[in-house]
């Protein structure tokens, strides 16, 4: 069994970035196997996100996981979770900064996460032993995220999510600050869709990452890098012309398959087994309450 | 079973004992029967009554011995009553008038089964046991009516079948329900079939709506199943919900606050014919299913598996038949909005507890999902014409004359076994087949579910092999099952 250590500034694996921050912890302490790294990116977002969030903060956090870039998040329900799950399941690190004492599990819910984390990664936080997860503990735990990570990807946030408070303080540290778009009605990402407004980068996919910040694509392995493919659309070629014809109508936004079939005027049962096939394909995802989403 | 009424008159202090396993009500038949046979003219024997009711290890129950009872003891008194062959059922009044009970039909379809040849009834029972077929039925109206009857004076009334055509139905036709085309067409598969459905969807989208018009898109019962399920109705006294004649499959829809007995069978003495077993051959609809509580769904798994029921009591064990289709109606989530342009406050876990509620076990039986969305004004206004039930109900007739000589029952009734047998695919569908397995973790039930889908699917299109497109439909409402 590990035992917490105190790392503070006269440690050699003090993380040179959190001196970035205008009053940076005296200290911190940390709870597992590899702490904060270099390259390191944020994940963050809505403890109550849906399952099309929840399923593309996975894929962001496997997608640096397997490049080798640790994702730094929350440990928070939803977004967070999925953040650190992804990136562990690719075999990456990730670092926990925590709300709470470094021996307290919030959310109790997440004590398998917590020790994969420790296994292949680090739990973080400035806060004493025991201490319980207060409320005002959590803005200053996200000043500690944005400043560990060399750029902050908000995944989805309502207007008044926490992680918008990590994205403010990233950008006061000059951290490149990404957002995952989403339709102008879907609350959940009112948040994101400000920090656009406001001048955030649109985040469409790993690649706009790697533009926004060119030092995580000079610390890829040289193979990786060729691998990561420029941020285009398209590749629908693959499909027979009438799976393109339900792709091309299907838009961004989870539709209802009625919809579908009325607006081309094919049968249900046509539809239904179009569906299928593109969903088979790994072009059609479909989302709890019976919507459909294209993931290509 | 039937059951043979003895009497013993003996010398000694008056008394009137009935032995034989009885409950109360039988046990009462001694202050109905004494009153009744003095108050039809006729002498109660002054002397020590004893009447058995045999085989006397069988528990019995209720008030239809009643007559059966004062003819053998007025029998006993006077040989020149001529009793061959006959039975008798029916309540005494104290007036002697003879009264109504229920589960006539079953009687007497179990006493022609024993080979009885003439059974005497309550007048307003009659033309319910004469849908029995072998065995002639009589009704009465009095104790004296019998008994002139069985001294050869005056004949009784034979008991005609109800001739009168049931009255046209009153089911609620699919072309009230406007759009939906994914939920229709997973009615009807679900139809064709045989399969269980399931339909999320929010408050108020129209899934009971569409769960009503499922009877119509269902053929006639053969008449032989149309008696099984009155014989159901007329167990519970439930008759004039449903007459009798009427060869429509029977829709139930309990509210979900059901006691566990009403659902599937019980209640105190002999079991009673739950929700279940009055759906037989016909539809159960469990409107918002997560509602129902864990153990009353629990309880439907062996009925949906052996498409019978067995209630065991500490009298005795009961079985009745209970092979329903199931369609179930949930909210996709707790605030029901789930998937709705209003957008769900729901929390992630909160709708995986929700939905959980719904066992793996169930969910196995459940062959299809669909989900309906609430609709847009401009699509119940549209004005397009909806195709009537009556045009589906001939689809799912042909499709269902397909699949007759293959397994005997619907296609969701088949093993494993016949299915792979049965449902014979081309090659693309093979290759489709494979993929699935391993692109969408398909567990082996799920594969076969998925096979029986496709299978009445073709059905459906009139193919004999299964197709890529059948197949990749059958996909579309797979059920996901909880990891």
């Amino acid at each position: 069994m590990t035992l917490p250590l105190w790392v503070d500034a006269s440690c050699p694996d003090w993380p040179a970035r959190l001196n970035h921050l205008e009053s940076p912890p005296p200290g911190f302490w940390r709870l597992g196997t590899t702490g904060p790294a270099s390259p390191c990116v944020a994940v963050v977002g809505s403890r109550r996100a849906t399952f099309g969030g929840v399923d593309i903060a996975r894929s962001i956090g496997s997608e640096l996981g397997a490049a080798g870039i640790q994702v730094v998040s929350g440990m928070a329900l939803g977004i967070d979770a999925a953040a650190h799950i992804g990136a562990l399941d690719a075999g990456g690190s990730t670092v926990a900064v925590l709300g709470c004492g470094i021996d307290v599990c919030y959310p109790p819910r997440h004590a398998e996460l917590r020790s994969r984390i420790i296994a292949c990664g680090s739990l973080a936080t400035e806060e004493p032993e025991g201490t319980p997860p207060f409320r005002h503990n959590f803005p200053k735990r996200n000043r500690i995220i944005a400043a560990l990570a060399q750029a902050v990807v908000v995944v989805e946030a309502t207007e008044r999510s926490g992680a918008l408070s990590t994205a403010r303080w990233a950008a006061d540290l000059g951290r490149e600050v990404l957002a995952v778009p989403g339709s102008i009605r879907a609350r959940q990402s009112s948040g994101t869709n400000l920090l656009i407004r406001d001048g955030a980068r649109p985040f469409l996919g790993i690649a706009d990452l790697f533009d926004a910040v060119p030092d995580l694509r000079a610390a890829l392995p040289e193979a990786m890098a060729a691998a990561v493919p420029a941020p285009a659309g398209g590749g629908l070629e693959r499909f027979s012309p009438p799976l393109r014809e339900i792709l091309a109508r299907m838009g961004t936004q989870p539709v209802h398959p009625d919809q579908v079939g009325v607006a081309l005027g094919l049968s249900p049962a046509l539809v239904a087994s179009r569906l299928g096939a593109l969903e088979l394909a790994g072009a059609v995802m479909s989302l709890p309450g019976g919507l459909v989403a294209r993931t290509v | 079973m039937p059951v043979r009424v003895e009497v013993d008159i003996s010398n000694g202090l008056p008394a009137f004992t009935i032995v034989g396993l009885t409950d109360r009500a039988i046990q009462e038949a001694r202050e109905r029967v004494k009153p009744a046979i003095r108050n039809a003219g006729f002498t109660f024997p002054q002397r020590r009554v004893t009447v058995n009711l045999a085989p006397a290890e069988m528990p019995k129950e209720g008030t239809a011995f009643d007559l059966a009872i004062a003819i053998a003891v007025l029998r006993a008194e006077d040989p020149s009553l001529r009793l061959d062959g006959l039975a008798f059922l029916g309540e005494l009044a104290l007036d002697a008038s003879v009264r109504p009970v229920t589960g006539v039909l079953p009687m007497a379809r179990c006493l022609a089964a024993a080979g009885v040849g003439r059974l005497v009834v309550p007048v307003e029972n009659a033309s319910e046991a004469a849908l029995a077929d072998g065995i002639e039925v009589l009704g009465a109206t009095s104790l004296q009516a019998c008994v002139e009857y069985l001294r050869g004076d005056r004949p009784l009334v034979p008991g005609v079948r109800d001739a009168t055509p049931p009255s046209p139905s009153a089911e609620p036709d699919l072309a009230f329900v406007r759009g939906q085309g994914q939920a229709k067409r997973a009615l009807e598969i679900a139809a064709a079939g045989g399969h269980n459905l399931l339909m999320t969807g929010p408050p108020g989208a129209g899934k009971t709506m569409l769960a009503r018009t499922l009877p119509s898109l269902l053929p006639d019962l053969p008449s032989e199943a149309a008696l099984d399920v009155a014989a159901i109705y007329s167990l519970r006294g439930t008759l004039r919900e449903r007459p009798p004649t009427t060869l429509r499959p029977p829709f139930r829809a309990p509210h979900h606050s059901i006691s566990r007995a009403g659902l599937v069978g019980g209640g105190t003495g002999l079991a009673q014919p739950g929700e279940i077993s009055l759906a037989h051959h016909g539809v159960l609809f469990l409107d918002e299913l997560c509602e129902f509580s864990r153990q009353h769904l629990e309880a439907l798994r062996q009925p949906l598996e052996e498409h019978a029921v067995t209630v065991a009591r500490a009298r005795a064990a009961i079985t009745y038949p209970a092979d329903f289709m199931l369609i179930g109606a949930s909210n996709p989530c707790p605030c029901g909005r789930l998937g709705d342009t209003q957008g769900c406050t729901c929390e992630a876990r909160t709708v995986n507890a929700y939905n959980s509620k719904i066992s793996g076990p169930i969910k196995d039986r459940i062959d299809l999902v669909v989900s309906v969305p609430r609709q847009e004004y401009r699509d119940i206004f549209d004005g397009a014409d909806e195709e009537p039930s009556a045009a589906v109900r001939r689809r799912v007739e042909t499709a269902r004359s397909r699949q007759g000589p293959r397994a005997g029952r619907g296609n969701a009734a088949m093993s494993g076994r016949e299915i792979l047998a049965a449902a014979r695919s081309t090659a693309p569908a093979r290759r489709l087949l494979a993929l699935s397995g391993e692109r969408l973790h398909l567990s082996a039930r799920g594969f076969f579910r998925v096979l029986r889908v496709a299978r009445t699917i073709s059905d459906l299109a009139g193919e004999d092999r299964v197709g890529e497109d059948a197949l990749a439909e059958a996909l579309h409402y797979r059920i996901e099952m909880a990891e």
